[in-house]
């Protein structure tokens, strides 16, 4: 349960980490926008949910695997055809700043 | 156009030839699709090659496949070796997939033609297809009117009559709700029926692929083609799916409905009365109706707009320039990523990653995310209880008939509230269909809705049966093709 | 705002480490594609592994298999579990989240025992893919200065285990101990190779210090140890660099950092300024993972014994009395070698313990992988004459030198190098030739000073070219002197 409601700050912080820049225009309306959502979204917080296991799953399978057999594999030449910038047989990026996030 | 099922049979027996079929619906296509903007792209060459393939199969003596010189149309969210697979989203623009969806492969499998692929909400998120980075789709029944959404385009070109069959995918009510403002029938399988591989995922474990048509037989048989057990899908199920066209004239009789008042409560004038006529026809002919609630539905909404846009950010992180796709150039590999998704999303989509994001982030999952588990147990446990009464629900498809383009479009909550009725079915991984059953006062088509518990399709297609043997005909669409017939 | 400077002196590491196992499939975790070390970049990609759009992840059976076993021989619980999403972005990751294991992993609470007895508790060892590879361009190859990076991922997918100890180490010594274990561990259940230098075995070290007894200190995750050398000397810096900069009245940042073995010291990367949140939920495309009654109990049955059981059984051998430092040393480096069965046979075969271990840990263990093809009967025929004084210590040394590198037969070999212990008659005759050289010393060992047995008897086999028996020298002292 919450009473936090999403600032334009929250919005920010959020789409920093959804790595999607925004103008601060897209900022002030997609903080409005998403304030709304949240407060017809809060009606489910409000409910009593006490003792009810989540579902993350529709469906009662379990124990689905797969044999350790080798399938083949996609043409090198295929998947590298599709990338935006290619240098000796890898995926082209530019520097990485820093450490995994 | 006769149905899909006619279709294949005469390709099958040699009366008509498959070359001659596609043909004749590229060549609809070609004049009428300008109006419409069902297709993003048409497959001329590929269709007229497997065309060939089929006749060359018939001149052999060989099985050429239940669906034989089908054409059918494939919303872009499917992957289609080869071919551009797009979600009509800027960041997969031009992008062609190295494999086929198992749906895809199924389909040609049956001896379907893949004539094209169909516009959507961008990544299907969306309920008018104005989402689409290619433009909006238009309802073939008022040009100036959405078809609905995700699957605008799938609708639309089924209901013009440009193609037979076509697939969408249904997250929310992306097959349903656009089935029913387009005057065709659109089906959502029980969650784990139809393979999922290659569908590009929107939201997880709700997404789930299926058939339109113009009528509930031709859904039935092409539910059956693409259904079944793929080791590709760790949620698919491990069973065939279920037959559900053997069954289809079976009626009605003894079983008992249950219209549910926050499935009729709410809605347009018109449309209310629309279900109301469908529980008489049902009730006529031989079933129990009777009226019920189910609270929990109507938290049915909250709950998705927090668990499918979590799914949706975490689905939609690969899309980071990096390997395929759109990429924005920058000086290092995050600004790189931040100005590619950017520039490569539409407004939805970005609303609906933050929306997602932020109910995963830390101090709010349990509040939003972890709640919205719960609450979707609780309707799963009141539909449980509910199919103790019922055998199936009736009810509408969703609040309103077509709106115009444009309408809705800059409030994102009034969009949201179309699904209110379907996304129920979705958080259960339940069966339902959507069944034309007339238009409103302007002539809009409206649709009606029939649930049933997981795996009872049969059940499903066999009221949806009843529902349109006695629903008022369909009428001829403004934008109708020339292969438009009347079902 | 930190206090007057600490004492100096007096401060407790606390050690736990993290270490990534690949896993000896032949196949991804969650698709087909071959798991190999080496291939051409980007050769073992297809659209699971690759992340494409639309595709899914299946669970691979032997790595759940080898996970479970690995479970087993830690003695964890093996309990259902689940698969989270651990959302970040970095180029080496293609679907820019991991499928891994977060609050219900498929083995928790287990332990190991190091060589000595302590034991160090293992807190997790949980199911992951790994990621892509990143080779940086320009700036040598330092992530810091390049210019560009090239990702290749035939490694994205690859099954891990992460195994993460609890905190319970308290030096970079015994980090290393830690390790060697769990590197035995890991490769007696047939789940990993255990090849570091491969990056199949990958160690990261927190590392903290605290006044004894007082609560933990603030910790700093070390990363890029490459080597159990590496891992012991920036354990050993970052120890260091805690204790100095808490002596110095400053506070230690929770940070990663990484080890530079060039410079020799730990420093953190740029980081970003938010903690990270990796919105962890329950992977959609798995489902749950509940290995039945009758798998765990396969599972446990067909992990063999490990290093510490075989090192138990050895030391069982040499009984109570035997127990030395020495000894324990000896007993690790025969069980490490592998070759406690051949050295457990031969002592079937009537050989005395110490004697089958010291011969075992000191000679054969250095040539471990012709030791471990040592027949075993030839080996106990060798150690038989040296235990019945046919030969001595150092010919028996030479002669099982001689049967690793080119093999035969022991009575052949001693008879061809003309190794007999010295003839009875010939023995007197030197030996009355020493005592006649050293009559001083000789009157002590009359006198009775025992110690000098050794003072004759090393002279005695340095006349004989070590032909002699030790025993028959120190018998025919004794008899001399009546």
């Amino acid at each position: 349960m919450t009473d936090h409601r999403l600032t334009r700050d929250d919005a920010a912080y959020v789409a920093r980490l959804a790595r999607i820049d925004l103008t601060e225009d897209e900022l002030d309306l997609y903080a409005g926008q998403l304030a709304a959502v949240l407060d017809h979204a809060a009606e489910v917080a409000a409910l009593d949910t006490a003792g009810v296991e989540p579902t993350a799953h529709p469906l009662p399978l379990k124990n689905v695997l797969r044999h350790d057999v080798p399938r083949p594999s996609l043409d090198r030449a295929e998947v590298l055809a599709q990338a935006p910038l290619v240098e000796d047989h890898r995926f082209q990026v530019p520097r990485i700043l820093g450490e995994p996030a | 156009m006769t149905t899909a099922r006619a279709l294949a049979e005469q390709v099958r027996t040699g009366a008509v030839s498959a070359t001659d079929v596609v043909e004749r619906h590229l060549a609809a296509i070609d004049e009428s699709d300008g109006a419409v903007h069902a297709f993003v792209l048409v497959l001329h060459e590929a269709a007229r090659r497997r065309a060939a393939e089929i006749d060359s199969q018939v001149a052999s003596g060989a099985d050429p496949g239940p669906l034989a010189g089908v054409p059918v149309a494939v919303k872009d969210n499917l992957c289609t070796r080869g071919l551009p697979t797009t979600c009509c989203s800027k960041i997969l623009d031009g992008w062609c997939p190295p494999y086929d969806a198992t749906v895809v492969e199924r389909l040609r499998a049956a001896g379907a033609i893949v004539v094209g692929k169909t516009n959507l909400d961008e990544f299907a998120m969306g309920s008018s297809t104005e989402n689409s980075a290619f433009g909006p789709t238009h309802n073939p029944y008022a040009p100036d009117r959405v078809p609905g959404g995700s699957s605008g385009g799938s609708a639309a070109a089924v209901a013009a009559g440009l193609v037979p069959l076509a697939l969408g995918s249904d997250t929310g009510g992306s097959i349903r709700q656009p089935a029913a403002l387009c005057g065709v029938v659109g089906m959502k399988p029980t969650y784990g029926t139809v393979s999922r591989y290659g569908l590009i995922a929107f939201a997880s474990s709700l997404d789930q692929i299926g058939p339109f048509s113009a009528t509930v037989a031709d859904a039935a048989a092409l539910f059956e083609v693409i259904a079944g057990h793929d080791p590709l899908d760790s949620t698919s199920l491990d069973r065939p799916a279920p037959r559900s066209v053997e069954s289809l004239g079976d009626g009605v009789e003894g079983l008992r409905v249950g219209v549910a008042r926050q499935l009729v409560d709410g809605v347009a004038p018109d449309v209310g009365a629309g279900v109301r006529r469908a529980a008489e026809v049902l009730d006529g002919a031989g079933a129990t109706v009777t009226e019920c609630s189910i609270p929990e539905l109507a938290y049915g909404l909250p709950a998705y707009y927090l668990l499918a846009p979590a799914e949706a950010s975490s689905n939609l992180s690969r899309y980071d320039g990096v390997r395929y796709g759109l990429r924005v150039d920058g000086a290092d590999v995050e600004t790189m990523m931040r100005a590619t998704r950017a520039a490569g999303f539409g407004a939805e989509v970005k609303r609906r990653i933050m929306l997602g994001t932020y109910a995963l982030s830390a101090g709010y999952y349990d509040a939003y995310y972890g709640q919205a588990q719960k609450v979707r147990t609780l309707i799963i446990n009141a539909f449980e209880n509910a199919y103790r009464q019922f055998d199936v629900l009736l009810g509408a498809t969703t609040p309103t008939t077509a709106f115009p383009i444009g309408d809705k479009v800059g409030d994102p909550m009034a969009m949201y509230l179309s699904d209110v009725c379907t996304v129920p079915s979705n958080l259960a991984g339940h069966p339902a269909i959507s069944v034309p059953f007339g238009t409103d006062g302007d002539g809009l088509p409206i649709g009606v809705q029939v649930l049933a518990p997981a795996l009872c399709e049969p059940l499903v297609f066999r009221v949806a049966a009843v529902l349109e043997a006695s629903a008022p005909a369909v009428t001829e669409p403004v934008l109708a093709a020339a292969t438009w017939a009347a079902p | 705002m930190s206090a007057a400077p600490a004492a100096p002196g007096d401060w407790e590491p606390v050690i736990g480490l993290e270490v990534h196992c690949e896993l000896r499939t032949a196949t991804k975790l969650f698709c087909g594609c071959r798991n190999a070390f080496g291939d051409e970049p980007n050769t073992n990609i297809c659209p699971v592994c690759l992340g494409l759009p639309g595709s899914l992840p299946v669970l691979n059976a032997v790595a759940v298999e080898f996970a479970m076993r690995i479970g087993t021989a830690l003695r964890c619980d093996i309990r259902p579990s689940l698969f989270h999403r651990k959302n970040y972005f970095y180029p080496d990751m293609p679907k820019d989240y991991q499928i891994s294991q977060f609050d219900e992993p498929i083995n928790a609470n287990g332990w190991l025992e190091l060589p000595d007895g302590t034991r160090v508790g293992v807190e997790r060892a949980h199911m992951e893919e790994d990621t892509g590879k990143t080779t940086h361009v320009g700036g040598g190859g330092r992530i810091h200065d390049a210019r560009h990076s090239l990702v290749d991922y035939n490694r994205a997918g690859v099954p891990l285990v992460e195994i993460v100890s609890r905190p319970d180490i308290r030096s970079a010594a015994q980090a290393r101990l830690y390790a060697e274990e769990l590197r035995g561990i890991l490769v007696a259940t047939g789940a990993s190779d255990g090849r570091m230098e491969e990056g199949s075995l990958r160690v990261d070290a927190n590392v903290s210090v605290r006044r004894p007894d007082a609560e933990f200190g603030t910790r700093c995750e070390i990363k890029n140890l490459n080597s159990l050398r590496s891992l012991v000397r920036a354990i050993e810096y970052e120890i260091g660099r805690q204790i100095e900069v808490l002596e110095s009245g400053g506070t230690v940042l929770q940070q990663t950092r990484h080890w530079d073995e060039d410079r020799g010291e730990t420093g953190a990367l740029r980081s970003k300024e938010e903690a990270f949140d990796y919105r962890y939920f329950p992977e959609p495309d798995l489902v749950r993972l509940d290995p039945d009654a009758g798998w765990r109990a396969d599972v446990a049955a067909s992990v063999g014994a490990m290093p510490a059981d075989r090192r138990a059984a050895l030391a069982a051998l040499l009984g109570p009395e035997g127990f030395s430092a020495a000894r324990t040393d000896q007993i690790a480096t025969v069980v490490e070698n592998g070759l406690d069965g051949l050295m457990t046979a031969v002592v079937e075969a009537g050989i005395g313990a110490p004697l089958a271990l010291a011969r075992t840990a000191n000679e054969a263990s250095a040539d471990p992988q012709r030791a471990r093809a040592l027949d075993p009967d030839t080996y106990a025929a060798l150690l038989r004459m040296e235990q019945d004084g046919t030969l001595s210590a150092t010919q028996t040394k030479e002669l099982l030198g001689e049967l690793l590198e080119r093999g035969g037969d022991p009575a052949e070999l001693a008879r061809r190098h003309g190794y007999q212990a010295l003839a009875a008659d010939s023995l007197v005759e030197v030996v009355d030739e020493i005592v006649a050289a050293h009559p001083e010393e000789w009157a002590r060992y009359g006198d009775g000073d025992d110690k000098l047995t050794g003072f004759f008897t090393g002279l005695v086999m340095k006349a004989t070219q070590g032909k002699a028996n030790g025993k028959a020298v120190a018998a025919e002292l004794r008899r001399r002197r009546g």
